[in-house]
């Protein structure tokens, strides 16, 4: 009797253990803030969000949050037909989620963009372009920032 | 007044793709930070920096507080044909900046 309920008991563990092994595997591996998915949400619809076509070029180490620079490149022929439309870039941990949305075409010729940023913390920088097909595809880079931005009085 | 800096190839050749970039200077005021007095300073940014050739839109780019003050972009168009670019900043408390440069394309 007690041998059948540690057997039972060691099934309910390993069903538990395995479930949450799903779990993890579902979700990102670092805590993604609900903002920062909402505001993609916002931008993507219902479409699906495909890793990789997108290059992501941060520092992986930041002295100065009040300016990272960054490059986005996204792989594409760049011809009326199969163009970027629009490569967006989103942070987890700023006071808001959207940083910036760049808007191109094919007259573009390359679909390469650098700018700087603000990055109030240590966090992943996502980049998400958007195809004239109607797909999306992503790339995410994590930052390390010494001083951040935001915090210090006028 | 606002002093935007532009860097382009002053000639290229048709069909090349030529890179452009601009600098402008600009607080970029968050909206998120506080004064010494503890009262919040309110948000002044560009939001919109629209580039043109010849009349087309070629480059688009929608601003928020996370980009830096004095707002940099690097970003590419076909040399098509010889003309001009313009560049425009629109943002906060009617800000509005418009540049042009020259494009000879042999």
């Amino acid at each position: 009797m007690n041998r059948a309920t540690s057997r039972r008991e060691f099934l309910a563990g390993a069903a538990a253990g395995l479930g949450l092994g799903a779990v993890i595997a579902v979700t990102p591996a670092h805590a993604t803030p609900q903002e920062m998915q909402d505001a993609i949400r916002k931008v993507v619809g219902s479409a699906p969000v495909t890793k990789g076509r997108v290059k992501l070029e941060l520092p992986p180490l930041s002295e100065n949050g009040n300016t990272v620079p960054l490059t986005v490149s996204v792989e594409s022929a760049m011809t009326p037909a199969d163009h970027v439309r629009a490569i967006h870039v989103f942070t987890e941990l700023n006071p808001q989620p959207e940083v910036v949305t760049f808007r191109l075409g094919p007259r573009a010729g390359r679909a390469r963009v650098s700018t700087r940023i603000r990055l109030a913390n240590t966090q992943t920088v996502t980049a998400i372009g958007e195809l004239s097909d109607g797909s999306f595809w992503s790339a995410t880079a994590a930052v390390v920032v010494t001083l951040a931005a935001c915090l210090e009085d006028a | 007044m606002a002093n935007a800096l532009i860097n382009v190839p002053d000639r290229t050749r048709r069909g090349e793709i030529v890179e452009i970039k601009t600098l402008i200077s600009h607080p970029m005021e968050t909206g998120y930070r506080r004064s010494q007095l503890g009262a919040r300073i309110p948000r002044d940014i560009i939001r919109l920096f629209v580039c043109t050739y010849n009349g087309t839109e070629v480059f688009r780019a929608e601003l928020h507080p996370a980009i830096t003050a004095n707002p940099f972009f690097v970003f590419s168009t076909v040399a098509t044909e010889s003309g001009t670019l313009t560049f425009q900043w629109t943002g906060d408390n009617g800000f509005s900046v418009t540049e042009t440069a020259a494009i000879t394309v042999d």
